[in-house]
C-alpha cells in the first residue's frame, strides 16, 4: 500500500486515489439508484441510452433468430411435404368418392323425376329395379325385380320420368319380363303432338330407333315432330312422350315413307323404372270390332294396323 | 518468463475497447431461463482482466460507465451495475499486485471471491429496493471464476504481437 502511494503520488500524476475514485461512484451510483428508485427521473436518460444501444442488441439477437429462422424453415419444408403428401391421398380418396356422388347425384334426380311424374299421373305406379338385362342382343328386353307377388300383370307400361320405355311381357313370381319399345316390332300406338295424327309406331330392334310404319308419303309427319301415347289401347297411359321423328325417307317406289325415330326416354339407361299399374279401363267394345282389338290387350308383340 | 514478460505485452486503447465491447455484447445475448442464471458476467471479467493486468489504463470511472450500460441492457436501476462494478474494479486495483503473484487456477479463487463481493453489492441494492435477495446471481459467479482461466489466456493470446514473417 505505502509502495503503491508513494509511487502513484511522486513521479506520475494519476488523479485522486483508488478510495476516493471509490467512494466518489458510489455515492453517485447510490445517487442514482435513489433518484431511480424514489422518483424516477431517469426515464428519459434510460430511453436515449437505450436508443443508442439497440442496434448491437439487435445484432447480438441476430443469430439466434436466424438461427430459429433457418429451423423453422426446413422443419416447415419436412412438414409441407408431408402435407402435401398426405393432401395428394386425401384428393384422390375425395375423387373417387365424388364420382359416387355424381352417379347419386343423377340416380337421385332421376328418382324424383319419378316421384314427381307418380304425383302427376292419375293412375298409380310402383317403381322396381332393373335385376337383369337380356344377354341376347337381338332382344331388347330386361329383367325387373317387381313380379306377380306385387301384383304385376303381364301388359302393364312400363315408364321412367321421360316417357315410355316398354311393356311388361312376362311375370314370374319375383321379376318381370319387360319389352322394351326398341324390341323388334313392338307396337306402341301413338299421336303427333303437333298435329294430333294418330299413328303405331314399332321397334325396329335396334336399340336407338323405332320406326313409324304404314304412313302414306303424303302424311303430315315432319322431322322433329315429337310421338306421345295416344292412350288407345288401354294399356299405355295418354300423353306420355315415345319418340321423335328424326328422318323422313320418301321414296315414290314404296307406298309407305320410312320414317325413323329415336326414343325419347331412357330406354337403355337408368336402374330405376315405374310399372304402370292400374290405367282406368276403357269401355268394352262393340262385338264386330272386338277381333282386331284383341291384340294389343294380350300385350306381346302385338301388330297393330293403323286404325 | 512468460508470466514476467505479461506486463510487456501490448495492450492498445483500441484493442482494451473492442474487448469490452465484445464482452458487453455477450452480455446482451438473448440469454433466458437457466443459461440466464448461469451465465457468467462476461463484462465483470473483462474488467476484473484489464483492472489486475493494466491498472493504469482501466479503473473505477470506465467500470461505472460500462455499470451504466448494463443497467440499460438489464433494466435493472441506474447505478445497480455500477455501483457493483465500481466496487469490483476497486477491488481488482487494490489486489493487482497479489493476483499476479498467482498461477491462473489460484487466480480463480480471488476472482471468486471478488465477484462474490460485486454480486453482494448488487444483491443488496436489489433488496434493499425490491424487497427480496435475488439468489440466481451468485450461480453466475461460479461460472465467472471457471471462464476466468480460459479469457485470460484468449486475452493474452490476442495481445501477444504477431510474429514478423521476415524473421529469421
Amino acid at each position: 500500500m505505502t509502495l503503491e502511494d508513494t509511487r502513484t503520488l511522486r513521479f506520475f500524476n494519476r488523479g485522486p486515489s483508488g478510495w476516493a475514485r471509490l467512494i466518489f461512484f458510489s455515492v453517485l451510483s447510490l445517487l442514482l439508484l435513489f433518484v431511480d428508485a424514489r422518483y424516477r427521473y431517469l426515464e428519459s436518460t434510460r430511453q436515449v441510452i437505450a436508443v443508442v444501444i439497440y442496434p448491437f442488441q439487435r445484432l447480438t439477437a441476430l443469430p439466434g433468430e436466424m438461427a430459429s429462422d433457418i429451423g423453422a424453415y426446413f422443419s416447415l419444408q419436412h412438414h409441407l411435404l408431408a402435407d402435401n403428401t398426405q393432401l395428394h391421398l386425401q384428393h384422390d380418396a375425395d375423387a373417387a368418392q365424388l364420382q359416387q356422388l355424381q352417379t347419386l347425384q343423377a340416380e337421385n334426380a332421376q328418382l324424383h323425376a319419378l316421384l314427381e311424374l307418380k304425383q302427376r299421373a292419375g293412375y298409380t305406379m310402383q317403381a322396381a329395379q332393373i335385376a337383369y338385362v337380356e344377354r341376347d342382343i337381338f332382344k331388347r328386353k330386361l329383367f325387373v325385380d317387381k313380379g306377380a307377388q306385387a301384383n304385376v300383370q303381364a301388359g302393364q307400361a312400363v315408364v321412367d320420368n321421360i316417357g315410355v320405355v316398354g311393356q311388361v311381357t312376362r311375370v314370374y313370381p319375383w321379376l318381370s319380363e319387360v319389352t322394351l319399345v326398341t324390341d323388334k316390332d313392338n307396337a306402341v300406338p301413338i299421336q303427333v303432338v303437333r298435329n294430333g295424327l294418330r299413328a303405331v309406331i314399332f321397334g325396329s330392334g335396334n336399340i336407338s330407333e323405332l320406326e313409324l310404319r304404314y304412313q302414306p308419303l303424303s302424311a303430315d309427319i315432319e322431322v322433329g315432330d315429337e310421338l306421345v301415347t295416344s292412350g288407345m289401347d288401354g294399356t299405355y297411359p295418354p300423353a306420355l312422350p315415345v319418340a321423335k321423328v328424326i328422318k323422313i325417307e320418301r321414296d315414290s317406289a314404296y307406298p309407305f315413307a320410312h320414317i325413323t325415330c329415336v326414343p325419347l326416354a331412357g330406354v337403355d339407361r337408368h336402374r330405376t323404372l315405374l310399372i304402370v299399374s292400374s290405367v282406368p279401363p276403357l269401355p268394352e267394345l262393340p262385338p264386330s270390332e272386338a277381333e282386331s282389338k284383341e291384340a294389343p290387350r294380350s300385350g306381346k308383340n302385338a301388330k297393330r294396323v293403323k286404325p | 518468463m512468460a508470466r514476467d514478460r505479461e506486463f510487456l505485452l501490448p495492450a492498445g486503447r483500441v484493442f482494451i475497447a473492442l474487448s469490452f465491447v465484445a464482452a458487453v455484447l455477450l452480455e446482451w445475448l438473448p440469454w433466458s431461463g437457466w443459461a440466464l442464471a448461469l451465465r457468467p458476467d462476461f463484462v465483470g471479467l473483462v474488467l476484473l482482466y484489464w483492472c489486475t493486468h493494466k491498472p493504469h489504463r482501466v479503473g473505477i470511472g470506465i467500470a461505472w460507465v460500462l455499470g451504466i450500460l448494463v443497467d440499460v441492457a438489464d433494466s435493472s436501476l441506474f447505478g445497480q451495475h455500477a455501483l457493483a462494478y465500481a466496487v469490483l474494479a476497486f477491488g481488482g486495483l487494490t489486489l493487482n499486485r497479489r493476483v499476479q503473484m498467482f498461477n491462473l487456477r489460484e487466480q480463480s479463487v480471488h476472482v471468486f471471491g471478488l465477484l462474490m463481493l460485486s454480486y453482494s453489492v448488487y444483491a443488496i441494492v436489489h433488496w434493499q429496493v425490491r424487497g427480496y435477495v435475488a439468489w440466481e446471481y451468485f450461480l453466475g459467479g461460479i461460472t465467472s471464476s471457471l471462464l476466468w482461466t480460459p479469457l485470460t489466456l484468449l486475452l493474452q493470446l490476442l495481445r501477444r504481437p504477431r510474429r514478423n514473417p521476415n524473421e529469421l
